[in-house]
């Protein structure tokens, strides 16, 4: 594996690849090849074969994720990138003959590395469908690019209910959860537990913004009232004096509207400077199984927050876990994670089903079928791209038999329930 | 005590939090430039240093030398963190800062912009770009102190504390021993110092190291707070250099003062009009600039 990273300012731009499995000396080759091909077509009068068939005799898989900031442990990272291989292993290596391959990138948490990693890979390396796509703000750059160039993109990490909103597009799919949806079940849940008033503390980015907006929302309709607000940067280390003004507005809740470290970090400081002690409730409205490793559950304990999936609900679950526990080195089984793992399965699926890896037929294929796996129950991606299925209300509990079971399912939210209703959603795919 | 004198003091204490940090690294850089006429660049990239050197310590160095079980805490980091990047920092200006000074010092300050752009990238390179958190924080620092109008975290107050000790320890040796007297004055005249026996150069090497290390020191009381990222020096840096400007160039007093004044100035803020806290302390540099163009402390010539 070759890690290629940019040196000195992470501001200065050049995409940076891990590209594995990789056989750079064939490429000329193959270009070469191409374009002959695309010169015999052209002598034929036909138009270059895409609705049959794999173009390019491999399907390519990418994984553009976080590999190295505050989103690796719980979303991106190494577990990402097992989960989708574990997927293509169990689905045979192959489909319709034809090998299916997976490469990985780090987009740093910002949007131009994210687009141009993304440009690259759909025009030179040819990748067919970009998956992981953690933070919201990177993957609506991505998605809207990727759509543009008619690949399809699956979305497990970032939050944003506008990637299948006002965002959405063609051939944009978003799998296993979304701000939306944490807002509901997290939001209705502590609201209808007594906790009325609200103080939040938001990741400064797409993500947060939606997740600010969208909790608001559920809060206000029934009934409580929002506070105040401290927009925070990502990668904040030093909570300290938000929290202090999230306690200084004596709102029974302090919502934290981020994720991975920063939910990890600033559950951790709310401690340190003693918030609980003082009587205020924390609400994580995006919090993982890894997370609450970090924060470890005598800190966390009794914290419930929503997630799309547990991996210690029924046996198809708990033996996916372990599965991937021995393929993954030991990475947290997220919900994201089993999502990157259920939606690699569904898009081979639906290439086997439509006979070729060409975008629309695939995305047709994606629409019509069930999606019934461990992961997602009663799962249909609607035409918006978003995934409906069940979502789970955890608390966290301690004194777990092993080192993930953090947590008891306390509530199942029906999908139906979770997610925007498609009419109200705001995207106009329809309209056009 | 009202609810607003609350908040006031509770975000003093963070302000003096961020503040004793602003100090020690100005005061690197006030020391340096003082004594050197150095403008280092590098001072962020080695506090980021200080703080991995404390990192590797506790979590890496047993596991690349064989030793599995074999973690330096805090307390051994806190002593050889900034003795390591001390001598870092000897090694910089013995083998490159030194053909340097005989030109403009506009060429040292790049030539340190580029070791910050290296080391940084280095860093980056082999670790998490959004920071480790430091693990080895000493159990006798866990816990917190009721100050009555706010919790504050044990070790947090330990870093207040000891820093200004630092500061003032440092203040003390230059301004007011014998060796600082010396120091001083081989800036002020080389040639006549030589003259009394007294190795200049040398000199020069060891209050570079000295300089740099303080930074290294920082970055090892960094670590527990802010947890150790590559980035941490350059996000600091820009900020601490608006200290030194407003505190005075070279001024060892002014660093201090400047630093610890102005983590207090960006608490209030905090407590006032919050979104003004990032920018407050460079509204403050314009209008010193403007006003006392040497700085609040520095010498007006």
């Amino acid at each position: 594996m070759v890690h290629c990273r940019p040196f000195g300012f992470t501001g200065m731009v050049e995409p940076a690849i891990t590209i594995e499995n990789d056989l750079m000396g064939d490429y000329e080759m193959k270009g070469i090849y191409l374009a002959g091909a695309c010169a015999a077509a052209l002598l034929l009068g036909a138009s270059a074969a895409s609705a049959e068939g794999i173009s390019d005799g491999v399907v390519k898989i990418g994984v553009l994720g976080d590999m190295s900031g505050v989103y690796k442990s719980s979303f991106s990272g190494e577990g990402a990138v097992a989960a989708v291989k574990m997927a293509v292993k169990d689905f045979g290596g192959t489909v319709l003959g034809k090998p299916i391959e997976v490469i990985s990138a780090d987009h740093q948490n910002k949007a131009d590395i994210g687009s141009a990693t993304a440009r690259q890979w759909i025009d030179e390396q040819k990748v067919d469908m970009i998956t992981d796509l953690t933070n919201s703000a990177v993957a609506l750059a991505v998605q809207k690019l990727a759509s543009d160039k008619h690949t399809i993109t699956m979305a497990t990490g970032p939050g944003s209910s506008d990637l299948t909103g006002k965002a959405c597009t063609k051939y944009g799919i978003h799998y296993g959860y979304d701000t939306h949806a944490l807002a509901v079940g997290t939001g209705t849940a502590v609201v209808k537990n007594g906790g009325t008033s609200w103080y939040f503390i938001t990741a400064d980015y797409a993500f947060g913004h939606a997740l600010l907006h969208d909790t608001s929302e559920v809060v206000e309709k029934l009934g409580g009232k929002v506070l105040g607000n401290s927009m925070v940067p990502i990668a904040t280390q030093d909570f300290s004096s938000y929290l202090l003004q999230a306690q200084n507005s004596g709102a029974k809740v302090v919502g934290l509207a981020n994720a991975g470290g920063d939910t990890v970090n600033s559950i951790k400081q709310a401690h340190e400077f003693g918030l609980t002690d003082a009587g205020q409730q924390l609400a994580g409205l995006l919090v993982t199984i890894s997370d609450v490793q970090s924060i470890g559950t005598d800190v966390a304990k009794g914290l419930s927050f929503t997630s799309g999936w547990y991996w210690n609900t029924d046996e198809k679950s708990k033996d996916w876990a372990k599965r991937y526990a021995e393929v993954s080195d030991n990475a947290a089984p997220t919900f994201v994670r089993a999502a990157d793992y259920s939606l690699t399965i569904a898009y081979l699926n639906a290439i086997k089903a439509a006979g070729t890896d060409d975008a629309d037929a695939v995305r047709e294929e994606l629409g019509k079928m069930k999606i019934d796996d461990f992961f997602a129950k009663g799962g249909q991606i609607r035409k918006d791209g978003l995934l409906i299925h069940d979502m789970y209300l955890l608390t966290v509990k301690q004194g777990g038999e092993s080192k993930w079971d953090v947590a008891n399912v306390t509530a199942t939210i029906p999908g139906k329930d979770a997610y925007v209703a498609e009419a109200d959603s705001g995207c106009s795919l329809d309209a056009k | 005590m009202d609810v607003m004198m609350r908040l006031i003091l509770a975000q003093g204490m963070l302000g003096l939090n961020n503040g004793v940090f602003y100090a020690m690294l100005s005061l690197g850089l006030a020391v340096i430039f003082g004594m050197l006429n150095v403008v280092n660049f590098a001072h962020g990239a080695l506090y980021m240093l200080g703080a991995f050197v404390a990192l590797i310590l506790s979590s890496y160095l047993g596991p690349w030398i064989g030793l599995d079980a074999l973690h330096l805490g805090f307390w051994p980091a806190l002593i050889i963190a900034p003795i390591v990047v001390g001598c870092f920092g000897m090694l910089i200006e013995r083998t490159m800062l030194r053909w340097l000074y005989k030109f403009d010092p506009i060429y040292g300050l790049l030539l340190t912009f580029g070791i910050a752009l290296v080391l940084q990238g280095l860093f980056s390179n082999y670790f998490n770009s959004a920071g480790t958190p430091y693990p080895a924080q000493p159990e006798s620092l866990r816990g917190v102190v009721h100050l009555g109008f706010m919790v504050f975290p044990k070790y947090r107050l330990f870093a207040i504390l000891f820093s200004i000790v630092v500061c003032f320890l440092t203040w003390f040796v230059i301004e007011r021993t014998r060796l600082g007297a010396t120091l001083r004055a081989g800036v002020e005249n080389p040639e006549l110092v030589q003259a009394f026996g007294i190795n200049v150069p040398r000199m020069i090497t060891l209050t570079f190291g000295f300089g740099t290390g303080l930074a290294g020191l920082a970055g090892v009381l960094a670590a527990p707070i802010y947890s150790v990222s590559p980035l941490m020096g350059a996000n600091i840096i820009i900020v601490v250099f608006a200290v030194v400007v407003i505190g005075g160039m070279g001024s060892i007093l002014g660093a201090i003062t400047a630093g610890l004044a102005l983590g207090l100035i960006e608490g209030m803020t905090k407590v006032f009009y919050a979104p003004a806290a990032n920018t407050v302390i460079f509204f403050l540099m314009v209008i010193v600039l403007l006003i006392r163009p040497a700085g609040l402390f520095g010498r007006q010539n």
